[in-house]
């Protein structure tokens, strides 16, 4: 084929920055390196793109799949079908291939796949990914890594992702190792050669430079919420290897070594520790917050399970501490790579006996950064664990998002009593609640006045932070303590409520379930003439505006994703004179939200309203 | 005029009622109560400033036990088995304090085993106390972990299973610190929480302390008749501080001079045959010899000098970390403009 053919088909090309990619390989291969190169490169060229990474629980060997969407309106969920295929992985090739449509655009690894071209009306491009890796590169390692590339190279050529800006990503991303940069450009290269030589496009997609993106940055969930940890003044993290939450923890680690380590000593303004153990992890978490540093751990599901005990200490006792829970699949083990919104109960009831715990719900990257930083005045403002929930659709994907800002928020310490403060004072009494807002003055070991010291216990204990078993004490400690989190919602961040006055619907939903209704939305109101107002809870207790939205809507759909109507539950349980108005969109497979699932549900419970 | 009576004061000019706490309400007679007396005689001859230490525990009757001594010191009482994670964080966020440790046999060689052994690998800056007296008090009587294979208990079962020994193990796990005493004898026990207190790293210090409820009947090896019969120092023991001059009253040759962390010395005086507590194969050897032979060992039965402590490991400033404001936790505007830069 000619150079100029494909130019042509270019011009011709009628689909422009809206379609989806799907690459079906296999995980250990190197082929996130070269997804991610595929999609900061979009990014760059201004196009809006998003990206999901479905991938095993496993080291090497089994099936992931990444989507890439290009769309502009903007939207960020996953798409039931993807318009052009990747296959590389012989290992899903059966059940990838039920996929093809009319329509759907394959490239597939040739030789290598046995493709049927049996789908009518689908269009086939055989190209050799791994041959061409294979007869370029020595090293087997470097065959495998760079098959990925190649596949990259030529859908560079076929989709028109300018070449330049793929350089400067491969550039970038591997400025610290230069030995590789060679390679990857040479991969790319021989991708992006063998299409113009060798096809002919006979698809109407294309990309083209477009200005959404441009100035964005590419950042994962997980690292804008460990620079929020970093940012709002960390200063001890203790935490446990666990999928999806590992790369926040260790995220602040590498933050940690450019903004808190003096060169000269090496010595760092925090302390990360690697726990036995998510309970050791809570504990040294707990014990450094009682002690006066900004504490946190970061987790998952299966880690909050085992930090249960520990967090209603906390509560009681009135400890500082923030717990990052990045939620995957559960009950148990469930789907470790997976996302799910299925700790939404867990966290704010979080251990046995009467407990209700701070919950914050970030559903953006630029959520995941503020709220998290943020986290720390609550916790140490309240004297309570505060939980911050994302899930692994936030955390572990690639986003597009707007610079992050400095976070120039002074640090609000809370309620701390110094030396001097107490040389004034007669006495110390650690839980009596002096200002009546429930939250009380505390020390830190260490404080040379002789009316610091009171005894921390997760015992029943009176105003002094004496040991007791009376009745009207523990009352009294229980009921203050209610107080105190029931006042809390003014330290919270609020609601993010889009107002509609032709609505009579209100939507509600909840972290990452976000993305799902703002496409619902838009769909239910193009398509079907419905008009919807719509209120993001950020934070646990509720803010009055929950309230007061739902008594402005004639019924309200609540979206999040689990089972069993977690969010909408709690919702129910607290504002019970408006529970008929509450209806459950709770759905959960382990996938990112999709917008049909919303759209389906809400037209089904107003068919039956109208 | 009546004169006031002066109470005699410690070297930072405090008396000995400013070290103690509430009324023990443990049995009378316990050996956790003689331990209680122990800490509160160490400190204050050590002249420690009791707003300078952090007392920490778990749960059991030896956990509660940090309320009865040292008033003036902040205390937690965290959930069982979990004292060794509170004391790890409170040494990072503030490395300027002593945590002194009070656990049970049920709180550290059964739930918090785990803890127990990675306080010990990290070289946790703590006084890890284990108040052992094989079985579980508070619940009424159960078998503790180090309760003795074959032992009756308080309603005369047999015990089915083997006893840790936590010294042996806490050896084996890379101690940097691991001594035994007894409750009934104060002496020693006063010198090896002085030496526990000046070590830097986790000083693992089990005691023997008799359940007088529901281990201290004929049959008990935790209990004082079996203990005043099978105890066999190791060395006699005499500690001397850093702030005063080391006397040697025994022959040259007969005496270990070990020099602590801040400068305090531990002057062991050798019982019987050459023993070294620097000698970590010859620590698990006595032990385990003693063991056949139906004896309890005390004293300092093994030591490291110039370990770091974790905290000290973590490279964490002078400043303890609960201190940093936001001008040492915030970066400059430069270099955080400089990291956003590269997502991209």
């Amino acid at each position: 084929m000619l150079y100029t053919d494909l130019t042509m088909t270019a011009q011709q090309a009628k689909i422009i920055n809206n379609f989806s990619v799907k690459v079906a390989t296999t995980n250990g291969t190197g082929s996130q390196s070269a997804n991610n190169i595929f999609f900061k490169s979009l990014v760059r060229m201004g196009i809006h793109t998003s990206s999901k990474n479905l991938f095993p629980s496993n080291i090497q060997g089994l099936p992931t799949w990444f989507v890439i969407r290009a769309c502009p309106k903007e939207y960020n969920t996953m798409r039931q079908t993807a318009e052009v295929w990747v296959l590389v992985n012989r290992g899903s090739l059966e059940k990838d291939l039920k996929e093809i449509k009319k329509g759907t655009v394959v490239l597939y690894d040739s030789p290598g796949l046995e493709v049927p071209q049996t789908v009518e009306g689908a269009i086939y491009y055989p190209l050799p990914f791994s041959k061409l890796s294979r007869e370029n590169f020595d090293k087997p390692r470097l065959r495998t890594l760079l098959t990925n590339v190649v596949y990259v190279g030529c859908l560079a050529a076929l989709f028109h992702i300018d070449k330049k800006i793929i350089y400067e990503v491969i550039h970038d991303t591997f400025s610290e190792k230069p030995k590789v940069i060679d390679v990857n450009l040479k991969a790319i290269e021989l991708g992006y050669d063998y299409v113009q030589k060798n096809i002919q496009k006979k698809d109407p997609y294309s990309y083209k430079p477009d200005t959404k993106t441009l100035g964005k940055m590419v950042i994962e969930g997980n690292q804008a919420s460990a620079l929020g940890c970093v940012m709002g003044g960390a200063s001890v993290v203790a935490w446990y290897p666990i999928t999806p939450a590992s790369s926040l923890s260790e995220n602040i680690e590498k933050f940690s070594d450019t903004f808190r380590k003096d060169p000269k000593t090496g010595k760092r303004n925090i302390a990360i520790i690697q726990a036995e153990d998510e309970i050791a992890a809570i504990g040294m978490a707990i014990g450094a917050g009682w002690a006066g540093a900004r504490a946190m751990t970061g987790t998952s599901g299966p880690g909050i399970s085992l930090m249960n005990e520990f967090i209603g200490l906390a509560y009681y006792a009135e400890v500082p501490v923030v717990i990052c829970d990045v939620q995957r699949v559960g009950p148990s083990t469930g789907l470790p790579t997976r996302t799910q919104q299925g700790d939404i109960r867990l966290c704010a009831f979080a251990s046995h006996g009467d407990t209700r715990h701070i919950c914050l719900y970030p559903g953006t990257i630029e959520e995941a950064y503020e709220i998290t930083a943020l986290s720390f005045d609550i916790a140490e403002r309240l004297q309570t664990p505060v939980f911050v929930l994302t899930d692994l659709e936030l955390g572990m994907n690639l986003w597009t998002a707007t610079p992050l800002k400095y976070w120039e928020k002074p640090y609000d310490r809370g309620k701390v009593l110094s030396k001097e403060d107490l040389d004034k004072m007669k006495s110390f009494s650690r839980y009596l609640d002096s200002d009546g807002d429930g939250i009380c003055y505390r020390t830190f070991p260490g404080t040379p006045n002789p009316h610091a010291a009171y005894f921390t216990r997760g015992t029943g204990h009176n105003e002094h932070s004496a040991y007791t078993e009376d009745n009207e004490d523990y009352h009294r400690i229980m009921m203050r303590l209610k107080k105190k989190i029931d006042l809390s919602p003014k330290y919270l961040p609020k609601p993010i409520i889009e107002e509609n006055k032709k609505a009579k619907i209100g939507i509600i939903s909840i972290g990452t379930s976000h993305h799902a209704v703002v496409e619902a939305r838009d769909e239910l109101s193009s398509k079907h003439g419905i008009q919807t107002r719509y209120l993001r809870i950020r934070a646990f207790p509720f803010h009055e505006e929950v309230l007061t939205f739902i008594h402005q809507c004639e019924w309200v759909m609540v979206v999040e994703q689990n089972r069993d109507e977690q969010l909408t539950g709690i919702l129910r349980n607290d504002f019970t004179e408006v529970v008929s108005k509450i209806h459950a969109c709770a759905y959960s497979d382990g996938l990112p939200l999709r917008p049909s699932i919303v759209t389906d549900k809400i037209l089904e419970v107003n068919s039956r309203a109208n | 005029m009546p004169t006031e009576i002066q109470m005699p004061t410690n070297r930072i000019g405090l008396t000995k009622k400013e070290y103690q706490g509430l009324t023990t309400t443990l049995c009378s007679g316990c050996g956790h109560n003689s331990i209680t007396s122990g800490i509160i005689s160490a400190c204050y001859d050590l002249g420690i400033h009791p707003h300078q230490l952090a007392k920490l525990s778990g749960i059991g009757c030896s956990s509660k036990t940090p309320a009865y001594f040292m008033n003036r010191s902040h205390g937690f009482n965290a959930v069982h088995g979990r004292m060794p994670s509170i004391a790890t964080g409170v040494e990072v966020a503030n490395r300027t304090l002593i945590n002194l440790g009070i656990s049970g046999d049920g709180d550290s060689a059964s739930i918090g085993m785990g803890q127990f052994i990675h306080a010990i690998r990290r070289n946790t800056n703590l006084v890890y106390i284990i108040e052992n007296n094989g079985t579980y008090g508070l619940t009424k009587g159960q078998f503790s972990a180090t309760a003795d294979y074959e032992a009756l208990d308080h309603y005369k079962n047999i015990n089915k299973y083997q006893a840790l020994d936590l010294v042996e193990l806490a050896i084996i796990c890379g101690a940097t610190f691991a001594a035994r005493s007894f409750s009934g004898d104060r002496k020693q026990m006063e010198a090896l929480i002085k030496a526990a207190i000046a070590h830097n790293g986790c000083a693992i210090l089990d005691i023997i302390s008799p359940c007088v409820t529901f281990n201290d009947h004929k049959e008990s090896t935790k209990g004082y008749e079996y203990m005043k019969e099978h105890d066999v120092p190791l060395e006699e023991l005499g500690f001397v501080p850093s702030f005063e001059e080391i006397k040697v009253d025994y022959q040259p040759g007969e005496v270990k001079d070990i020099e602590l962390h801040d400068g305090s010395h531990l002057l062991l005086k050798k019982l019987k045959e050459e023993y070294d507590p620097t000698d970590r194969k010859k620590a698990l050897e006595t032990i385990s010899k003693a063991k056949d032979e139906h004896q309890v060992l005390t004293g300092l039965v093994f030591f490291k000098k110039n370990m770091p402590s974790h905290h000290e490991l973590l490279k964490l400033p002078e400043t303890p970390l609960k201190d940093l404001t936001d001008k040492e936790l915030k970066p400059s505007h430069e270099d955080f403009a400089t990291l956003i830069k590269t997502f991209n």
